[in-house]
């Protein structure tokens, strides 16, 4: 063995003529293929840009939802109203993230001493995922109130709660099928250790379990974000609403698209962040099979 | 001589600013079976993942019967069709039948028709007594079983080279032996082998050669009797030392 000459080599580890080609072709390989992913995409934006501006209406639909000076006179009370939208929506997740968690752990006691609790968690889950949140709306926001036991509240309180209601059901869905997803093994090293029911839900099972259901979860609130949208119905002045005052104004759509660029502004980075989450999470888990 | 079906050559692979594999080289002859073996960390499993091209070679080459596989331009999955492997945790598709794990790659890789892949893959799996298993899925067999039916969905379109990748450490003690006859029947069959292998017995009866690797190289090979007998150089020793009087 010419170990000592072997060291020598290492020491000077200089990429031989053979990698350096083969580094000079995956990046010459890489270039063309971002080459050939820019034209397709600048062909394809060109085609829809040409298709669009060609279609017999088009004139007429620029006019009636891209207006710019309509655009820019209903643009401060939108913005007024999203602020709503933002309010409702932290208390919406607030609540959703306490209920929902609160059902979810109700659905998954053991034991037939809690038969009845199961029962009514599930039994509240599968109404509420069944029914359409513009319906649950209408039933909290105009049947709480008529049957005049609670203080009057405004339109965006019941709102609120009905997307609470709603979303819990969703939310409580997947932390349920995350909790059940921790291997039954993880709460008997748990329980060996002396930690109770309660420790060992709190300590060890919903941690792991919400972990896993992280992306799934995400992907709720970036519905919900928009859904707080739907509160207008109750007639509370919100984005949409306000928009919908400034259509009656102009007959011109184009308040309802500011709306929804701003909703679409303030959900972009959720879900920028989603998909950050959702592959760092499939990066981890393939490292773990490959150590 | 026999015609050499594996070949690395001055083979480098770094992870991060350590050197996993330092200018290895390989040959392996066709009909033959090596044993590679060291502590965990000395490069095994990175040395057979380089050959099937999980991971990329950052300097040197692989030749796979004289076609350089670690040239960017050859396609992977094209090399992997060559070759058989095997992995320490089965790895069995959890889904599928044992026919249909067992002839999954013949039929949708290889583009055999599915009475051909299904015939060979009952002769293979009847030869190892698991010809009444054909529709039971994978969590219904034991773990040698299911070790048995990865290694003949691994050989059943014959691959050039089979890849062991510690195929005996996951298992129970008691179910090491029948996964351990069955790579001896392969190797009587004329398989082409390259194992991973933490059964320093098992590598003494059944290896033409035994590699022993350390930090990233190669670092003494010979007969089974010269490594395990007299091995000559004091890492060698004491690797062996440590693993044959636990």
């Amino acid at each position: 063995m010419t170990d000592s000459s072997r060291a020598a080599q290492d020491a000077a580890w200089e990429p031989s003529a053979l990698e350096l080609e083969r580094r000079e072709y995956r990046r010459a390989a890489s270039l063309r293929s971002a080459a050939v992913a820019f034209l397709s995409t600048a062909v394809f934006a060109a085609l829809v840009a040409v298709g669009l501006s060609n279609s017999p209406g088009w004139d007429a639909v620029k006019h009636t939802f891209f207006n710019v000076p309509v655009a820019i006179e209903a643009f401060p009370a939108v913005l007024e109203g999203l602020w709503l939208n933002i309010r409702a929506l932290f208390f919406a997740t607030l609540g959703v993230a306490i209920f929902g968690t609160l059902i979810a752990v109700l659905r998954s006691l053991r034991g037939p001493v809690f038969f009845p609790i199961r029962f009514l968690a599930a039994t509240y889950t599968d109404l509420v995922r069944g029914a359409p949140l513009l319906i649950v709306l209408y039933l909290v926001g105009f049947g709480i109130p008529a049957l005049q036991i609670v203080p009057r509240m405004p339109a965006v309180f019941w709102g609120t709660l009905a997307i609470i209601i709603t979303y819990s059901a969703y939310v409580a869905e997947v932390l349920r099928a995350g909790l059940d997803s921790v291997h039954p093994s993880q709460r008997i090293a748990a329980r060996s250790l002396g930690l109770s029911h309660g420790q060992t839900l709190r300590l060890v099972v919903i941690p792991q379990g919400v972990r896993k259901v992280v992306p799934a979860l995400m992907n709720d609130f970036v519905s919900m974000q928009k859904d707080v949208g739907l509160i207008s119905v109750l007639g509370a002045v919100d984005a949409v609403r306000a928009a919908q005052i400034e259509v009656a104004h102009t007959y011109n759509f184009t308040p309802y698209v500011v709306a929804a660029l701003l909703f679409i502004a303030i959900s972009f980075p959720m879900i920028r962040l989603t998909d950050h989450v959702t592959a760092r999470m499939t990066r981890r888990e393939q490292n773990a099979g490959t150590v | 001589m026999s015609e050499t079906v594996l070949e690395l050559r001055g083979v480098r692979k770094r992870f991060d600013k350590h050197d996993v594999l330092k200018l290895v080289d390989l040959e392996i002859r066709e009909h033959e079976v090596v044993a590679l073996i060291g502590a965990s960390g000395s490069g095994k499993s990175t040395l057979l993942r380089v050959i099937n091209l999980i991971e990329r070679v950052d300097d040197g080459q692989v030749l796979l019967r004289g076609d350089d596989i670690t040239d960017p331009r050859v396609k992977p999955d094209a090399v992997r069709a060559r070759i058989g492997v095997v992995f320490q945790q089965f790895n069995l598709f959890p889904h599928l039948t044992v026919l249909g794990n067992v002839t999954l790659a013949a039929r949708k890789v290889h583009g055999w028709d599915a009475a051909d892949a299904d015939a060979k893959a009952k002769e293979l799996l009847g030869k190892i007594g698991l010809g009444d298993k054909l529709d039971a899925y994978p969590d219904r067999l034991s773990g040698g079983q299911q070790q048995r039916v990865a290694i003949v969905r691994a050989i059943l379109t014959d691959p050039e080279l089979l890849l062991l990748d510690e195929i005996t450490s996951a298992l129970d003690p008691q179910l090491v032996g029948e996964v351990l006859d069955m790579v001896r029947d392969l190797k009587a069959a004329g398989a082409t082998i390259l194992m991973a292998t933490h059964e320093m017995a098992f590598a003494r009866s059944v290896a033409d050669r035994v590699v022993f690797m350390h930090n990233g190289r190669i670092h003494e090979q010979g007969t089974p009797e010269q490594i395990f007998d007299s091995p000559q150089l004091p890492e060698t020793r004491e690797f062996l030392a440590r693993i044959l009087h636990r």
